[in-house]
């Protein structure tokens, strides 16, 4: 590990079906950006990734763990957690 | 669902923990008021001081902020304040009465405060502006992908264009940079003319001039481009292609992401709910960050866009007249004055140009939220008619993107503030709640 930097242990999320690990502490959307998922498709199709990144444009939301309509910029991963992009 | 709780009681409930929420929670707190902090965020500080979990520690932020955040860290703990996150106010359902939503594993729960004083520190948002492309995975907000990047977005080998206007750009692209993406390029849609004076008189502000070389040395071979800004983006075989003009020529960029704000906006939804009057879109407050409704203060960006050392400021002169503490507030106001008069200088600087207004093509989406496109925004008379013809800003953010974007596009006033202020999901409130919502904005059940 280079010097200075911070140990942090993975988190194994699905993101549709694909594990993806992730750093202790990410953050849903994070996650989803970088598994190239989109986290919802837009009224007219259209796949959408978060944007403003603190919970006021609603582009992040997906289904977690069964919940829709979940803003993944909130939502910090937890191990085993389900996330779906939501139609 | 659950059975209605009791409201519970503050002398002062301050909305909002970051830097203007947290000093005026201090200050009231130390002078022994009973103080509740409500944020909709995981911890305090605010978007400025959103805590990351960067794989580096952090070196490139300034000594000076990295004290002064620590310090106020340290004495809001201290303090008494009692910080509640994960909170969203979604409405008002009586005078004194504020009330929230909370997600915990049982699922969404309402909850209420009661307030004596009240203290808006709601802070701000990014200003986005449609193009075509713009609503493309890899288009981010500048804020929006530091903020996905301290949320642990592994940025590290990425090639980023930073676009827009603001300060923000330069501060995010050197974060970028650090945590070891490739900063292809920055475009700052300011024109130079506008730049310079501005630069010139940071002479009185020291501390923020040496932050905003030590960002643009760490940028030193970057390509930072004055008068530029993005006009289309399009997917390429791998990543976006991004194109940049000054208006005379233009470039094509290609890269994984465009980090993209147009300056802030003032989060003013909450003053409007309670009844702050607003003028020129931020909330009006008097010297002592009083707002036209008694017994409401407001702090920091939302009554103006003016930056960290203002909010700040402002924060505790909002706390400190808030628990009576007005023989204090001489030294403190000669600041608030200095740094409201930086704020207006910068908006003046970073002021939006006519082009970067008119970039939408006729099949542009303007409003994300409902893809309402820009030709059928085009011959409404106001927003309150387009809305009612496209459902533009009916969405889940209730115009909170889109709204900017057409005053910009349109000039169209905003509409008047209605509750609940964020969409609130029905199975929060229980049979027995008798504060029911007026107009509930409820969610689908998809799943």
């Amino acid at each position: 590990m280079p010097e200075g930097a911070i140990a942090t242990k993975a988190v194994m999320i699905w993101i549709n079906g694909k594990a993806w690990s992730v750093r202790e502490g990410s953050v849903v959307s994070a996650a989803m950006l970088a598994a190239g998922e989109p986290c919802r498709k837009s009224v007219s199709g259209e796949p959408r990734t978060a944007l403003c990144g603190m919970g006021i444009c609603f582009e992040c939301r997906a289904v977690i763990d069964g919940v829709s309509q979940q803003r993944t910029c909130q939502v910090v991963c937890r191990d085993g957690m389900r996330v779906d992009t939501q139609s | 669902m659950i059975s209605k709780a009791k409201a519970q009681h503050a002398d002062v409930l301050v909305v909002g923990a970051g830097p203007a929420g947290m000093a005026a929670a201090i200050a009231a707190a130390t002078h022994g008021c009973r103080v509740l902090v409500l944020d909709d965020n995981a911890a305090e500080g605010g978007q400025i001081w959103r805590k990351g979990i960067a794989a580096t520690p952090d070196r490139s932020e300034s000594k000076v902020r990295d004290t002064r955040q620590a310090t106020l860290r340290t004495a809001f703990r201290k303090s008494g304040a009692k910080l509640l996150p994960g909170r969203r106010v979604v409405d008002a359902p009586r005078q004194g009465i504020l009330r929230t939503i909370v997600d915990t594993p049982a699922g969404p729960i309402a909850e209420s405060f009661a307030w004596d004083r009240l203290i808006l520190a709601t802070g701000a948002r990014e200003r986005f502006l449609p193009f075509p492309g713009w609503t493309l995975p890899g288009v981010v907000g500048a804020g929006g992908l530091q903020a996905l990047v301290k949320g642990g977005y592994p940025v590290a080998g990425k090639r980023v264009v930073v676009a827009g206007t603001g300060p923000l750009l330069l501060a995010v692209a050197a974060h970028l940079r650090h945590d070891g993406a490739t900063v292809v390029s920055i475009a700052e849609q300011a024109a130079l003319r506008r730049l310079v004076p501005f630069a010139a008189s940071m002479w009185s502000h020291p501390a923020k001039l040496k932050q905003g070389i030590r960002y643009r040395r760490a940028l030193a071979d970057v390509p930072y481009r004055i008068g530029w800004w993005p006009v289309a983006v399009e997917k390429a075989s791998s990543g976006i292609l991004v194109r940049l003009t000054n208006g005379k020529h233009t470039v094509a960029e290609h890269c994984d992401l465009l980090a993209c704000g147009f300056h802030l906006v003032p989060n003013t939804e909450l003053a409007e709910l309670v009844g702050c009057k607003l003028n020129g879109g931020a909330v009006e407050v008097n010297e002592q960050q009083q707002t036209t409704v008694a017994g409401i203060f407001c702090a920091g960006e939302p009554t103006g866009i003016a930056g960290l050392d203002a909010a700040l400021v402002q924060g505790e002169i909002a706390g400190l007249t808030a628990a009576g503490q007005t023989q204090q507030l001489s030294a403190l106001s000669r600041k608030r004055a200095k740094e409201i008069a930086f704020g207006q200088r910068l908006n003046a600087a970073f002021r939006l140009r006519p082009e970067v207004t008119l970039l939408s093509a006729p099949d542009t989406i303007v409003c994300r939220c409902e893809d309402v496109t820009f030709s059928r925004l085009q011959g409404h008379a106001s927003w309150t008619a387009a809305k009612l013809q496209t459902r533009c800003g009916m969405g889940p953010c209730q115009g909170r993107i889109c709204g900017p974007a057409v005053q910009s596009l349109f000039g169209w006033r905003p509409t008047s503030v209605r509750p609940p202020i964020f969409p609130v999901p029905i199975s929060a409130f229980g049979n027995n709640d008798s504060d029911s919502l007026e107009e509930l904005t409820v969610f689908q059940e998809t799943q």
